[in-house]
């Protein structure tokens, strides 16, 4: 597929799902088999997705669907694993592709299942690294 | 699968399958797919055929596998275009300069080899990023602080070669200042350590930079030399507490005695923070920094009417905390005596290590902390040019005077008006670098050839008049390489002409990074701006 013609397809796709109510902010455990993929979105997608208004990517997804989806992409319950594979190699406005040396094709797999999973097999949502480290620390730094 | 420049097809695949026995074939990419996505998503020549693509990809996990690699190049004239994490988006990305390169990623190479509480340095390969440093430090409980740029993703051997900086004190903020020891693979697969890393058994490698001789890191900065495979740092021990304020003056004359007394208070370590300067009267109700400054009557009248002040000095502290707050009664005491009228906003003193509440409010690249939040600037930021498709930069060197401010200031505001080149996030003053300062404008781009178009010629454009005024680019996206190296034109662009001859020296096949910085291989001189 040329890549004009696949942004199309990727953007026509991510335009037709369906809308999603935005959920609350979720605790608990997230399944065992959605440990990877949530690593993966940790470290790749959390600092401009976490669900925080103020980031890079959550900004921008509130910009461009207002209230029509969740702006925090783990609160999304209509990214198929097509989509989100779709928009991690290929990038759209200022987010780029990433690599298959940054994220490997297996990695990408167990992220766009984390995504595509139901939202209670989730758990809690992805923190900053410098949140997570200070949560891990109990208090300073 | 597309080759290299002058290279055939049947080289080709004989050196991606020596690469490929070396390093395994899951790490050499050629499949279309795998390629786009080391594309410069934010390139000025996107989708037109002059855009910088690669030919393949290869991404080895240790110098050996480095040497396997250069070497089989070398053998074969395949040119090589080494990146770190090749996240550096306004100066070109993973990208190569020279179209048709295979792009030599380092990502894999991502081992902390050490950090030394002792002597508070570092060793690190190139695939470390700054939020792969931080979690280390962190998860270790050292005593030391990591000076990061904006974006946390960067290599911090990668930004440190491109002459990156951020925030912190003075000795950590400019990245390649504060790096000590280098360890590059040369074209012909040796492996060169400099400083006191040439002596075996010598624990100084992070210590002593020059070692014996000429000094031969500078070899490596923005280079086509070498593939960096170690860097060592010194880092910053964390201080107790840190201290920011500003000091208002109300003429449009103040500008001068200001910079140069910040100057002077900077460079006798009264104060070790990043200083700023800006003018209230002319940022009112703007984001992205001062407008166009007036003229000093026009500046003077504005500051009566409103009586925003015509300019703001912020310093900023780190350390023990009754040591920063002497240090900031002594600047109040300097200004104080030296201006008609100052005036003094003191901000608040953060105690370290940071509180979460803290964490939540503070600057984080100022506190060492990576993050990605100065994206969001282009998410409905600053500029409000959405929906853009990225953004370059321009980075001028610029003289560390009022004067100097206010003259690139003026002509930068002036120019890119007139080319109609939007610039946002323009900052005429930055101070990462603490001898000089950089005039910082980033510029939107889009994925449309006939913006690009027009875009470059205005850019292009921008140079030659900085150049005109003796301002030069400290780095530039690769579209600009040429022109920027050719504005530094003393004496026949001997700058240039003798990195050729060094290029020459080291690299005779010319496989590395070929024009990177305007620096090209004899064989492709001819081609040089293509």
């Amino acid at each position: 597929m040329n890549r004009r013609w696949a942004w199309r397809v990727g953007a026509l796709i991510a335009l037709t799902i369906g809308a999603a109510q935005a959920a609350e902010p979720r605790s608990g455990e997230t399944a065992e088999p959605l440990l990877e993929g949530k690593a993966v979105f940790t470290e790749w997608c959390a600092p401009c997705h976490a669900a925080n208004p103020r980031l890079a990517g959550t900004l921008a997804l509130r910009t461009r669907y207002g209230d029509s989806k969740p702006a925090v992409l783990e609160d999304r319950t209509d990214l198929t694993p097509a989509v989100t594979e779709y928009f991690v190699r290929n990038g759209i406005a200022w987010m780029p592709p990433f690599r298959p040396t940054e994220i490997t094709d297996a990695q990408l797999a167990a992220l766009s299942a984390y995504l595509a999973a139901p939202l209670e097999q989730r758990g809690a949502h992805a923190i900053l690294l410098a949140e997570e480290m200070m949560a891990q620390k109990g208090a300073a730094q | 699968m597309s080759t290299p420049p002058g290279v055939s097809a049947a080289t080709f695949a004989d050196g991606l399958a020596e690469i490929q026995s070396a390093i395994g074939a899951e790490w050499v990419f050629t499949e279309p797919a795998d390629l786009h996505t080391y594309r410069d998503f934010y390139s000025v020549l996107w989708d037109e055929p002059e855009e910088k693509v690669p030919s393949a990809a290869v991404a080895p996990a240790s110098v050996e596998e480095v040497q396997a690699v250069v070497r089989a190049a070398n053998q074969r004239g395949i040119p090589l275009y080494p990146i770190s994490t090749g996240r550096n988006l306004g100066y070109g990305g993973s990208a190569p300069v020279y179209s048709g390169s295979v792009v030599l990623d380092l990502k894999r190479m991502n081992r902390i080899i050490e950090v030394d509480e002792g002597d508070c340095s570092c060793l690190v390969e190139p695939g470390v990023s700054y939020f792969d440093m931080y979690r280390h430090l962190q998860e270790t409980g050292s005593k030391l602080w990591l000076d990061v740029p904006d974006p946390g993703w960067g290599s911090m051997v990668g930004n440190a070669l491109d002459s990156g900086g951020g925030y912190t004190a003075a000795p950590y903020r400019g990245h390649f200042e504060a790096q000590c020891g280098i360890e590059a693979v040369l074209a012909d697969g040796e492996v060169l350590r400099t400083g006191m890393g040439a002596m075996p058994g010598a624990e100084t490698w992070q210590q002593y930079k020059m070692g014996i001789g000429p000094c031969l890191d500078g070899l490596f900065r923005q280079s086509s030399l070498g593939v960096v495979t170690k860097m060592g740092f010194w880092l910053f021990p964390a201080p107790e507490a840190s201290l920011s304020g500003s000091v208002d003056v109300w003429q449009f004359e103040d500008v001068e005695p200001m910079v140069d007394l910040l100057n002077e208070l900077e460079y006798g370590n009264i104060f070790n923070g990043m200083p700023s300067v800006s003018s209230p009267v002319s940022s009112r109700g703007r984001q992205g920094g001062i407008s166009q400054i007036p003229e000093a009557a026009e500046m003077n009248r504005l500051v009566e009417e409103t009586g925003a002040p015509a300019w703001r000095a912020s310093v900023t502290f780190y350390g023990p905390e009754k040591v920063i707050r002497a240090q900031w009664d002594y600047v109040k005491e300097r200004f104080g005596k030296a201006f008609e009228r100052a005036a003094f906003n003191e901000g608040e003193l953060i105690r370290l290590p940071l509180s979460a509440e803290d964490l939540a409010k503070v600057g984080k690249a100022r506190f060492g902390i990576p993050s990605m939040e100065i994206f969001a600037v282009g998410s409905r930021g600053a500029g409000h040019f959405n929906p853009s498709d990225g953004h370059i930069w321009f980075s001028a060197v610029i003289p560390r005077s009022g004067k100097g401010l206010v003259e690139a200031n003026r002509v930068m505001r002036r120019e890119c008006e007139r080319l109609g080149i939007p610039v946002f996030m323009f900052a005429p003053a930055v101070t990462c670098w603490t001898r000089s300062f950089v005039l910082f404008a980033a510029v939107p781009v889009y994925k449309e050839k006939e913006r690009n178009q027009r875009l470059r010629e205005g850019v292009l454009e921008i140079i030659r008049i900085c150049a005109e005024h003796g301002w030069g680019e400290y780095r530039c996206p690769p579209a600009f390489h040429d022109a920027v190296m050719d504005s530094y034109s003393f004496n026949d662009n001997i700058l240039r002409r003798v990195n050729e001859r060094i290029k020459d020296a080291l690299d005779p096949n010319g496989i590395l990074s070929a024009g990177r910085y305007g620096v090209w291989p004899r064989h492709l001189r001819d081609g040089r701006s293509a």
